[in-house]
């Protein structure tokens, strides 16, 4: 097995992303104002799924809530089994992806690193990125007795056709609808268009931002893609977003202009595919850092930058359930090969990583011909990753990092 | 004569009933996955509309498609397809319904070939743009069924089918009728074998061999049967026929079930009087639903409230295949109501179908003790 020299980084402190300060500012004030007792706050909450329509809740003034989010953290902060053990005595079986479980085993004991998310008033969900979340939902709106909006996107399997585009499109006047009545308020129209408009250009500074890795060598990895994630998909459509993504991608940019990479060296290139492992992040993270690969990009938080083509930003109730349909999870296999394919020639990637993630079905079944489509169409060596987002009980330490070492030797040849 | 030998034969070896059809009539075979397949199409289009169900081999070429983590349905059926098990298939139709579905759809379509459909239903049912869609949806699913078949469906035609399924769908009511007045009247396996015969039938023929056996059935004279524990079994799909036998020798008799090879299949016809598709449209929105479709958050747990009051069960025997998420995730629920209304309940997971057996039957036996 070859080892690897402790790489000595002079530069560390030169390649810490400066903007991470104010991200954590922003997060803690965004969850101190909904954990706010009820009388005090005045605004609704809304619980809502991480792919779905969160802008018309901003014009609204309805706060999001991501149960994904809070996952995510509790995964992170390797919460997760207890939880996750919590929710099997209750009799949900372990095979249930893992940030449902979670979240349904805090909703009753309010556990997780903020103590439980504050108590939802409606609930949105978006089945645009699995069925779960469906049976999920349903067992919150049962667990917390209040209204359920069902945002129902069909799948692309090759061809979006009409049909769905007028179904999801009639959705969104009853999305409209279900608000006013859980808010017992008329919706702002002109607030639509300005909410509209500010998510669409967090959309695309957001994708600005991940493009800045094209550069070699790459001024940040996936890594720091999924810490910066959270304020897209939490707060697109505030002005907060957009000021603050101005100034992560001003910061990416001058990284560029200096030659500031992430890695101290980076010798191989790769994409990432599906979830993050939260509760691993740092430990992979130094694997692929001690072996000079570079995480460049991801099929995850790319899922936030808008899939629609030339759309008019003044008409965004127009266009939002279309574009929450397509998203690339919510599309056929080969369509998301195709979608890989593109980002390794996009980002110059040598490799790809995929993450066989036991909790998230339709974003793992279909890796293997995915695996094929890329060995024939492109040639490049791929790694698969047996594990699971928050359950730690599904990791491997030292069969995942055998096989980081054998797909390294590969990329050597 | 032994009433149940066809069905035996042909729910032992479907794939066999389906070349001899073929042979017989030189139709075309369709394949389908879910209860959520529009078969009145198929069977309007002249074909045979034929559900896949694994066929229990042991996996080897489906692991380089599926991950451990599948379940062992879909798993399954995509290893015989893979070992050619499914070659009479002129081609195969994908309700959309769950995710692992969904994503069979896609390694179906890159990696088997055939005529390929994938039928994306709504998964809300209980909205006006959801009726609306349903219906364009069944008439891209015409269209589709015309291109890949090179047919014409015509009214009369559907109207038929329509008429046809119905019959099939009575027959099979009948007999689940019949086993709750008289639980002994038929074997569990027995009425496994027909419903299993009954998936993948020529409609027209099964109908009339169903009338024919209800008629028999139910001109035989009551025998005394001793008092037994009356069941409902509820979950996944069930391809396990042991399961009746273990239940019987342990004194239970199953009245009911909430399966999608049982009763979800046959509740609820479409109304023959009404314009065909639209008839159709509304018999699928408003069946018994699925956990994998959304019609309100209690629906299936009353559901299975009532037919357990209305039918005068002592339990209810959970049935849950491992990996499968729509059921797991409705499972406790579903509990929680039983337990308020005091009727008792047992959880069996499945994981395979060999090694389950004498676990189900020490669990099963414990149960029936108790009830
Ligand atoms: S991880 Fe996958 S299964 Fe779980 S909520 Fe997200 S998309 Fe759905
Ligand atoms: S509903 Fe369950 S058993 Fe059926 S295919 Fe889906 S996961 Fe498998």
């Amino acid at each position: 097995m070859p080892t690897y020299e402790k790489i000595i980084d002079s530069d560390k402190e030169r390649r810490k992303i400066k903007a991470d300060r104010r991200m954590r500012e922003i997060m803690t004030a965004y969850y101190m104002e909904a954990k706010t007792p009820k009388e005090q706050r005045g605004k609704k909450i809304a619980w809502i799924t991480s792919g779905g329509p969160v802008e018309p809740l901003h014009v609204m003034d309805v706060i999001p809530i991501y149960p994904e989010n809070y996952g995510a953290m509790i995964g992170a902060s390797k919460m997760g089994v207890d939880l996750c053990e919590k929710a099997e005595e209750m009799g949900y079986a372990r095979d249930l992806c893992s940030y449902a479980r979670a979240d349904i085993a805090s909703a009753t004991v309010n556990g997780g690193p903020i103590g439980g998310l504050p108590e939802p008033d409606m609930l949105i969900c978006c089945n645009n990125i699995c069925g779960t979340v469906l049976k999920w939902y349903e067992v919150q709106a049962r667990y917390f007795n209040v209204p359920l909006f069902i945002l129902d996107t069909p799948i692309t399997h090759t061809t979006f056709n009409d049909e769905m585009r007028r179904y999801v499109t009639r959705q969104s006047a009853e999305y409209i609808r279900f608000l006013e009545k859980a808010c017992g308020r008329r919706f702002d129209y002109d607030r639509m268009a300005e909410v509209g408009a500010l998510s669409i250009r967090a959309q695309e500074l957001w994708q600005a931002i991940l493009d800045t890795t094209m550069s070699k060598p790459s001024p940040m990895t996936c890594f720091d893609a999924f810490f910066h994630l959270a304020m897209i998909v939490t707060l697109r459509g505030t002005q907060t977003c957009v000021d603050y993504y101005e100034m992560l991608l001003a910061e990416m940019k001058e990284r560029v202009a200096q030659g500031i990479g992430m890695l101290p060296v980076e010798k191989y290139r790769l994409v990432w595919d599906n979830l993050p492992i939260w509760y691993r992040l740092r430990w992979l993270s130094n694997k692929f850092m001690e072996r000079s690969a570079c995480l460049v990009a991801d099929t995850y938080t790319s899922g936030w930058v808008s899939q629609m083509p030339s759309v008019s930003s003044t008409d965004f109730l127009g266009f939002m359930g279309e574009s929450y349909a397509r998203i690339f999870l919510n599309s056929g296999t080969d369509l998301m090969a195709e979608n890989i394919i593109r980002m390794v020639k996009k980002y110059d990637a040598d490799g790809v990583v995929f993450h066989s993630n036991r909790s998230c079905k339709p974003y793992s079944f279909g890796q293997y011909d995915i695996q094929k489509i890329l060995r024939k169409k492109l040639g490049i060596p791929t790694l698969m990753i047996e594990a699971d987002m928050v359950d730690e009980r599904s990791f491997s330490e030292s069969q995942i990092e055998t096989r980081i070492d054998a797909f390294i030797e590969m990329m050597k040849k | 004569m032994d009433h149940f030998q066809r069905f035996r034969e042909i729910s032992a070896n479907p794939g066999r009933y389906a070349e001899e059809w073929k042979k017989k009539t030189g139709g075309k075979v369709v394949g389908h996955l879910c209860s959520y397949t529009p078969v009145e199409l198929i069977v309007a289009a002249g074909a045979l509309p034929f559900r896949i169900l694994s066929s229990g081999a042991q996996i080897a070429q489906a692991d380089g498609y599926l991950q451990a983590y599948c379940c062992g349905l879909v798993r399954g059926v995509l290893e015989d397809a893979l070992a050619g098990r499914l070659a009479f298939l002129d081609g195969t139709v994908f309700p959309h319904t769950c995710d692992t579905i969904q994503r069979l759809s896609d390694i179906w379509r890159m990696n088997i070939g055939g005529f390929h459909a994938d039928v994306i239903l709504p998964v809300k049912l209980d909205t006006e743009s959801a009726a609306e869609y349903m219906l364009a949806v069944l008439q891209r699913f015409k269209a589709d069924l015309e291109a890949g078949l090179g047919v014409t469906l015509s009214e009369a035609a559907l109207g038929e089918a329509i008429r046809i399924c119905n019959r099939g769908r009575k027959g099979l009511e009948r007999l689940y009728a019949l086993r709750r007045k008289r639980p002994d009247a038929i074997a569990g396996s027995d009425l496994h074998a027909v419903f299993r015969a009954a998936l993948v039938m020529d409609r027209a023929e099964l109908a009339d061999a169903l009338e024919k056996l209800a008629d028999m059935l139910e001109s035989r004279a009551p025998q005394a049967a001793p008092p037994v524990k009356r069941l409902v079994l509820s979950g996944g799909l069930c391809s396990m026929p042991d399961i009746y036998q273990v239940v019987e020798s342990s004194g239970g008799r199953v009245v009911w079930d909430d399966f999608c090879t049982g009763a979800r299949y046959f509740e609820g016809l479409v109304d023959e009087n009404g314009a065909p598709l639209a008839a159709i449209a509304q018999r699928y929105r408003q069946r018994v639903v699925c956990p994998a479709k959304h019609a309100g958050i209690h629906n299936r747990g009353q559901y299975l409230v009532d037919k357990v009051k209305s039918y005068q069960a002592d339990g209810v025997i959970f049935l849950l295949l491992k990996f499968c998420d729509p059921h797991a995730f409705d499972y406790p629920y579903m509990k929680a109501m039983l337990d308020k209304e005091n009727i008792p309940s047992m959880l069996f997971e499945i994981e395979d179908q060999i090694s389950s057996e004498g676990q189900l039957r020490t669990r099963c036996e414990a149960f029936l003790e108790m009830l």
